[in-house]
């Protein structure tokens, strides 16, 4: 199995899920992070600045056109949804789904129509069901699918809500999600190298 | 989209032929959008119209104009706010108009206006910056049901906090309400907001320049875009805009992959806001 793209969905309790996931990644992890943290519409630079503190990968609010580079994580900014082309990222205004822009659904739907089996979803703690029927459409074309353990989660109802949509490969707790990842993606680690 | 033998080549290839046939037949050019929202629109619409392939939506948007006509409100995001992104305007008001001040008549270009929301509040910023009887606005969209909305400047009521608070943090110092009368759910805005705007139909895609000016803000209308329209576009607006004249984009996009950012400087670092200097 290789991966090209790992998309990640955060709610309520995201910020410190996100900061223990970073803290944990190695410099030189390879394959490239999406990110959606939900948030208000006016937050500035703040969460990126956060994050950065704790990660040793390189972090950016992504930028319409932006080409996704690997060894690099890439935030959706306030107030768009952040989607997925080949290669490259692109923004939309239109409104909230599910209550929420960025919304973790519009990310992974457009993720899995452009990756396919290729492409690798996350949903963290939150207390929505946004990334539910987004992880459910990973899994449908091929992809593969990890959902925090709800017992680990600051807010268990968006892992739940993922559970309950699909035949999740792997519930783990928060400090097992790094190592997961090291180990599917190591195959991709040696391609990219 | 949930078909079992889904397959996602031969649906790009369905999105193209109906693209194409929208442009032949109806002369609305979406063929150079960019793919990944366009494809969340085409799916929403399949989903509203009970239409299993897109093959099948294209049966009805080329032998049905009525579908046609909810096809193209649903292919284009005309979400806008008053305001949106405080920053942005907030940096205009420092930064670009002590440049506006030394020109004695000022031209501007709102490039995809949609509902007329950014406009009216340019007019509000010119006006309160006492330039506003020196200037002339070109509001433009491809799309004539927002333009009908955007020459009524009426907007909902409920959404006046919000825009207050954005007014607020932009540097607005007035009573914001001034500017409107509340009628029912509505807020109408003051009809000499509207005294030096011209509101008329224009096609980024398939119209040229039809101006010089100084100023042209084009903002998340090209995230809708992809590469090669974008480019397009931008070559479109740099002929547009005088020398040392300013271009202004939405908060997530940047001249950083164009190739026209060797014309440009930054005006303010993280704003959007971009100086032609060539
Ligand atoms: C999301 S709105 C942006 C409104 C406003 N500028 C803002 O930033 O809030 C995008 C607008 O671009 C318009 N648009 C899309 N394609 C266009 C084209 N080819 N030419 C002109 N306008 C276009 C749509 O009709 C829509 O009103």
């Amino acid at each position: 199995m290789t991966f090209d793209l790992i998309v990640v969905g955060a709610s309520l309790g995201g910020l410190h899920a996100l900061e223990a996931i970073f803290a944990a990644l190695p410099s030189d992890f390879i394959v490239p992070l999406a990110v959606v943290q939900h948030r208000h519409r006016d937050s500035d630079d703040t969460l990126r600045s956060v994050l950065q503190r704790a990660a040793r990968l390189p972090i950016y609010e992504a930028e319409d056109k932006q080409p996704i580079e690997p060894g690099a994580i890439y935030l959706a900014p306030a107030d768009y949804h952040l989607l997925v082309e080949r290669g490259s990222f692109a923004l939309s205004t239109e409104g909230p789904v599910n209550h929420a822009r960025p919304s973790i659904d519009v990310l992974f739907e457009s993720a899995a129509a452009a990756y396919e089996a290729r492409l690798l979803g996350v949903v963290l703690t939150g207390a929505s069901a946004d990334g539910a029927q987004g992880l459910a459409l990973i899994k449908a074309r091929g992809g593969c699918t990890v959902v925090q353990d709800p017992a680990s989660a600051e807010c268990r109802v968006m892992p739940e809500a993922a559970i309950a949509a699909t035949t999740v490969d792997h519930v783990v707790p928060l400090i097992e999600i790094v190592p997961l990842l090291t180990k599917l993606c190591q195959s991709s680690w040696k391609v990219g190298l | 989209m949930n078909v079992p033998d889904y397959n996602p080549e031969l649906e790009e290839i369905e999105i193209q032929l109906l693209l194409e046939g929208v442009a032949q037949h109806y002369g609305y050019d979406f063929r150079n959008y960019a793919l990944a929202s366009l494809k969340r629109r085409i799916w929403n619409t399949m989903r509203a119209e009970q239409a299993k392939t897109v093959s099948a939506l294209q049966e009805k948007v080329l032998h049905q104009p009525a579908c046609m006509e909810r096809f193209l409100l649903a292919l284009t995001v005309n979400v806008t706010a008053m305001f949106r992104d405080p920053g942005f305007y907030l940096a205009f008001r420092t930064k670009v108009v002590p440049l506006l001040r030394t020109y004695p008549f000022i031209r501007i270009w709102h490039a995809g206006c949609s509902t007329g929301e950014e406009v009216y509040s340019m007019a509000i910023l010119l006006y309160e910056a006492g330039l506003y009887d020196r200037c002339r606005i070109y509001a433009t969209d491809m799309n004539t049901a927002v333009l009908s909305k955007a020459k009524e400047g009426i907007f909902p009521l409920v959404k006046m906090q919000e825009y207050t608070g954005n007014y607020l943090r932009a540097g607005g110092d007035q009573s914001f309400s001034n500017y409107y009368t509340a009628a029912y759910e509505h807020a109408i805005f003051r009809p000499w907001l509207r005294d030096r705007i011209t509101f008329s139909q224009h096609n980024l895609a398939t119209d040229g320049s039809f101006n010089e000016f100084n100023v042209v803000l084009c903002r998340n209308v090209m995230i809708y875009f992809n590469k090669t329209l974008q480019e397009h576009v931008h070559r479109l607006l740099y002929e547009s805009l005088s020398m040392f004249g300013v271009l202004g984009l939405g908060h997530a996009e940047s001249l950083k992959f164009t190739p026209h950012e060797q014309h440009y400087t930054e005006i303010v670092s993280g704003e959007r806001l971009y100086r032609r200097v060539s």
